[in-house]
């Protein structure tokens, strides 16, 4: 450009038409979707009536010992799923996000696993979990590998993205000494991840003790089945007494989970 | 110990021929665009020479294929009885091993300690189970210390690297460059980030330490009066080619406005 362009031609900040467009198509289709839903006031209203007369008969809670009982039963199967999900998730999280990093890994190998993570994140914990359940049967071990398959998506492709981000420089550095592959892991790509991954995992264990009782209600087991069996026959208050005892152990996972973090910053 | 007493290296590196001779070397990050055209260079297995050249002229790219950070597109690069462009594998990390390196901005592995990072140095020999456990040998964690000593950090080997200073962790990369026991040392602008002070004491660190246990350095510099004062050779490079080669004292004006080019700035 000659220096003589007058100034008032320059743009600093030129306008990103593809975003703007982006957004308006966006807001056009948002009003549409809300008119077809034949969202009435009317119909909000009897939903209402409907609903506070299900949360009156949630009341009180139900404690008496044999549903205290069905509800250990159920929560152990739920904690053995989350922990064991979680446990076999991060295993084979570790070598599929390193295959993944298009920083470390041979071209194919990187877009093989990404198609790989792709394909585990495709479906939702609970459809995976209905495959699963027809694949192995009813029970905790269909949960178990419903909850593997998500955890593997989402940990690898995290772990995927943290190895891209790290700093090569220090890789470089470590591979110029003649290290191997699996030394050039230890020594300079696990100390940049392992922080932010041991938050990925605490987060995955979080989800998963949250998940394990939605892949109950397909059949995966747990205190899902149980709340499942409780919906069923109408017991509104033995529901109330499941919902809150799920809700406390989630609290403590969140929790302790936030520990876990803090320990390894 | 004493801080300034020389460690010889225990293995007797005696009779080992550290020339390196590169032939022809070629490299072009885009077919067509050659950086590095058909260098030619000799360097005697012992002292310290300097490479000197303006921004972009190649003299990373050099270096870096020296140990294969960067991969020629033609030409030999023989060191130890072998052609280190035509390594592959096990027997590049094997080559990779006897050459240490030290770079313009440290590459410490931020969130290891400081005698950690020494210890990688020996990655080229220890299993990764060691090193995944911290197991290394009593010898090398004896010299790791002394290595630390001997460019002054004895006091922070716990210390996390990211907590030290830019001249500290010049420091640590020379010890982990040492502990490697190398044939040669790489370093690609050791001085560059520092301030000059730090910059000529780190220099002579590099001098004094590869001195006493004969180990010839390459060294991509900057600061002219710099690769004067510690180099025994000076090799001006302009546009991917050698313009200049021979002893300090032969390099004159004439040959800084060679490789630089313009003028006035010399003033
Ligand atoms: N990885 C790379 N990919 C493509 N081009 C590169 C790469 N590394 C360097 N180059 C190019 O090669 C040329 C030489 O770069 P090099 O880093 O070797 O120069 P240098 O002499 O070390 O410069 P400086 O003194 O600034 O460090 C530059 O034009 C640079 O843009
Ligand atoms: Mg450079």
């Amino acid at each position: 450009m000659s220096m003589s362009a007058p100034a008032a031609k320059r743009v600093a900040f030129p306008p990103n038409w593809p975003a703007r467009i982006g957004l308006i198509v966006l807001a056009v289709y948002v009003v549409y979707a809300a008119t077809t839903l034949e969202f009435t006031w009317a119909r909000f209203l009897t939903g209402l009536d409907q609903g506070g007369r299900f949360l009156s008969r949630m009341f009180p809670p139900d404690f008496s010992a044999d549903k205290q009982s069905l509800l250990t039963a159920g929560m152990m199967e739920s904690l053995q799923i989350a922990i064991l999900s979680t446990v076999f998730g991060i295993l084979f999280a570790m070598p599929l996000g390193l295959a993944a990093a298009r920083n470390l890994s041979p071209a194919p190998l990187a877009w093989f696993s990404r198609g790989l993570i792709a394909l585990l994140r495709t479906f939702h914990p609970v459809i995976v979990a209905i495959l699963f359940v027809k694949a192995v049967g009813f029970g905790a071990l269909a949960g178990v590998l419903a909850l593997i398959v998500a955890s593997m998506g989402f940990l690898s492709k995290l772990l995927a993205e943290a190895v891209e981000e790290m700093s090569m420089n220090q890789v470089e550095a470590v591979r110029a000494t003649g290290a191997s592959f699996l030394s050039v892991v230890v020594m300079a790509v696990v100390p940049q991840v392992m922080p932010r991954f041991v938050g990925f995992c605490a987060y995955q264990l979080d989800s998963n003790l949250r998940n394990s009782a939605l892949v109950g209600l397909v059949g995966g087991g747990g205190i899902g089945a149980t709340l499942f069996t409780a919906f069923q026959r109408f017991d509104y208050d033995f529901v109330l007494t499941i919902v809150l005892a799920i809700i406390a152990v989630v609290m403590v996972g969140e929790i302790l989970s936030g520990f876990v973090r803090r320990l390894f910053q | 110990m004493d801080a300034s007493a020389p460690i010889k290296p225990p293995v007797d590196d005696a009779g080992v021929d550290r020339t390196l001779i590169i032939r022809s070397l070629t490299k072009a990050y885009r077919a067509g665009q050659p950086v590095l055209k058909n260098v030619s260079l000799k360097v005697e297995g012992r002292g310290m020479t300097a490479i000197i050249g303006p921004s972009g002229t190649g003299k990373s790219t050099l270096i870096r294929c020296i140990n294969r950070l960067v991969d020629p597109t033609a030409g030999e690069i023989l060191f130890l009885d072998q052609d280190i462009a035509k390594l592959n594998g096990r027997a590049l990390r094997q080559m990779r091993r006897r050459i240490g390196m030290v770079f313009q901005e440290y590459n410490l592995v931020e969130r290891l300690s400081v005698i950690e990072n020494v210890l990688t140095g020996r990655l080229g020999y220890v299993p990764v189970w060691r090193a995944w456990l911290r197991r290394f040998k009593a010898r090398d964690i004896e010299r790791a210390f002394q290595l630390l000593d001997a460019v002054g950090l004895g006091a922070l080997a716990t210390q996390r690297a990211d907590q030290l200073s830019g001249g500290q962790r010049q420091r640590v990369g020379i010890a982990r460059a040492l502990m490697q026991e190398p044939d040669l040392i790489l370093a690609d602008e050791p001085t560059s980030s520092l301030d000059p002070k730090t910059s000529v004491e780190i220099m002579e660190l590099i001098a004094k330490r590869a001195g006493e246990r004969d180990i010839p350095v390459i060294v991509n510099i900057h600061n002219v009066a710099l690769a004067r004062r510690f180099a025994d050779r000076v090799v001006g490079m302009s546009k991917g080619e050698i313009v200049f080669d021979g002893p300090p004292r032969d390099l004159e004006d004439s040959h800084l406005l060679q490789i630089y080019g313009g003028e006035g700035w010399l003033e």
